[in-house]
């Protein structure tokens, strides 16, 4: 089953935080469908909208991924399911 | 992107710094196929239907909070009033189905269980009047297990022998949980009007009308509420007000229909409702009373207080009806006073009196919520205030509650301490006038006319 989810991270800039969650999403077989990035007075943010393929990866299993490069990182890192931004934003 | 990067943020921010969550997600149980003339038959096979039925709720609940980024703070059980089970057992003292009823909650992870209830509002059977009698045991030998009992009806009138019954039954509860600040009662609601869906405690019960098994979400998320009124320029009128809040019913009910959807569809039952109630807790930020106070009312309770009430009663409604259609329970704002930092505040600083609270009831959802009052109140008052708020609730159609703590050995000045979402309540001075006579005269007050509405 491939679940569209949204990947938001935040945190202080600094090298390598978009190839630590690319290299976790490329791991767990989830694709980049779109990605949007900022820098503003030093603060990273990044919001990306991918698709979990949960036949390879649990959701729950990437969670755990993301979490613990959150924490090597020093990032706030949140993956969730994207119907829940649709389901509250949009009639 | 389908989604815009700001309404990603806003909901994390919702969530984050909002306390935005989902108060509860209620399994509603049919125990009718339990009944059982012998009471310990009739105990163990509640305690295997709500093991066998609920076994998954706990671990679903949370995998979804998890997958959607949206904290389920509470999941419930709510069952088929016990009295309908009393009924058909002949034991005198039927507290084994609430001890039942605790260790299935135990069993099963669930933070309470409601449906030890019983319905009078016209008169009470034999069931029903063992029901009642055991409340203040039952309520004192578990944790988990809530109480409730309906004595009005805006059909049936208000059935004032059952007031007084539970009036008398409250004090009973409180003295028998006197050694936990009175717990007891904390943990039992006399209503007009019950719901059959209700998924918050402790009026939670699973009516006849419902079936089997099924899925009733409560929403939650005054702290949102309060940051969007906040936002808004000081000047912005009171239409814009409104309308700034619909806009965030909307939301926060949206989130609940998802959960309660997706709650259904992986538990394999059928969806019940959302609640649109919006329902404080005790943490900084999280409050009814805060939002009022964010209108421009100096402090809750001040004058102002009830329009303000209404109007983010009715536009909570009218937000969260565009959100589901699957409306249901109480739905409106919450006002219990132990649960809500504000109003703690507000009730201590004297601007938060009994007689304001019951003014309010009249335009939001419930009624007289976590309050306490001195131990020595009387029952013939207490059973005034109850009828009282019974009046309110059956001349305008609407359901209201009375969930008092009478605190054994204390006056005005102390105060009682539950912790968790239960929170603590400063006693409150009770007016001392009630009498002695209203309460003994028993009877029904007449179901009100439904034509001439001035």
């Amino acid at each position: 089953m491939r679940t569209p989810a949204i990947l938001s991270v935040l945190g202080e800039d600094r090298v390598g935080i978009v190839a630590s969650v690319s290299r976790v999403l490329a791991e767990s077989q989830a694709n980049i469908e779109d990605i949007r990035q900022s820098i503003i007075g030093g603060i990273f943010s990044m919001t990306m909208l991918v698709t979990v393929d949960e036949e390879t990866t649990p959701f729950d299993q990437m969670q755990k991924s993301l979490a613990q490069i959150s924490e090597e990182l020093g990032l706030q890192i949140t993956l969730q399911r994207e119907d829940v931004f649709r389901y509250m934003h949009r009639i | 992107m389908r989604i815009d990067p700001e309404e990603i943020v806003e909901t994390l921010l919702m969530v984050q710094q909002q306390r935005f969550d989902i108060r509860t997600v209620t399994l509603g149980l049919s125990l009718r196929g339990c009944a059982h003339e012998d009471i310990d038959v009739a105990a163990a096979r509640v305690y295997e239907r709500v093991t066998q039925a609920a076994r998954n709720l706990v671990p679903v609940a949370e995998a979804i909070a998890a997958e959607y980024g949206i904290p389920i703070v509470n999941k419930r059980i709510s069952v088929t009033p016990i009295a309908e089970l009393a009924a058909v057992c002949n034991a005198e003292d039927v507290s084994p189905f609430a001890i039942a009823l605790d260790r299935a909650a135990h069993e099963v992870g669930v933070d309470f269980i409601g449906g030890f209830s019983a319905l009078v509002q016209k008169g009470m059977g034999d069931g029903d009047r063992r029901l009642i009698a055991s409340i203040p045991a039952a309520l004192a030998a578990t944790e988990r297990v809530c109480a409730s009992v309906n004595v009005a009806t805006t059909r049936a009138g208000i059935n004032m022998d059952a007031v007084l019954l539970m009036a008398q039954t409250m004090k009973a509860t409180a003295e028998a949980t006197k050694d936990r600040d009175c717990i007891g009662c904390a943990k039992l609601v006399i209503f007009a009007n019950m719901v059959e869906d209700n998924p918050f405690m402790a009026g939670a019960v699973h009516g006849t009308g419902e079936p089997d098994e099924v899925i009733n979400v409560g929403i939650s998320g005054p702290g949102v509420v309060r940051a969007v009124v906040d936002a808004l320029p000081k000047d912005a009128d009171l239409t814009a007000v409104a309308e700034a809040i619909k806009g965030t019913a909307f939301k926060i009910t949206r989130a609940g229909e998802l959960v309660a959807r997706e709650a259904a569809k992986r538990l394999g039952v059928t969806m019940g409702i959302v609640d649109l109630s919006l329902a404080p807790t005790p943490a900084e930020g999280d409050s009814v009373a805060a939002i009022i106070e964010a209108m421009g009312v100096g402090q809750c309770g001040g004058p102002g207080t009830t329009a303000a009430l209404a109007l983010l009663n009715d536009a909570v409604k009218k937000g969260g009806a565009m959100g589901t259609s699957s409306t249901g329970g109480l739905s409106g704002a919450f006002i219990p006073v132990s649960e809500d930092a504000n109003m703690i505040a507000a009730a201590r600083s004297g601007a938060l009196t009994i007689e304001k609270l019951e003014a309010m009831t009249a335009v939001c959802s419930v009624g007289l919520d976590m309050i306490a009052i001195p131990g020595d109140t009387t029952a013939e008052t207490i059973a005034g205030i109850i009828a009282d708020e019974c009046a309110i609730g059956v001349v305008n159609s609407k359901t209201t509650a009375v969930r008092l703590i009478p605190a054994c050995g204390k006056g005005v000045g102390d105060h009682v301490s539950f912790g968790g979402l239960l929170g603590e309540a400063p006693v409150m001075p009770v007016n001392q006038f009630a009498g002695t006579v209203f309460a003994h005269r028993g009877g029904r007050l007449p179901a009100p006319l439904q034509s001439l509405k001035n």
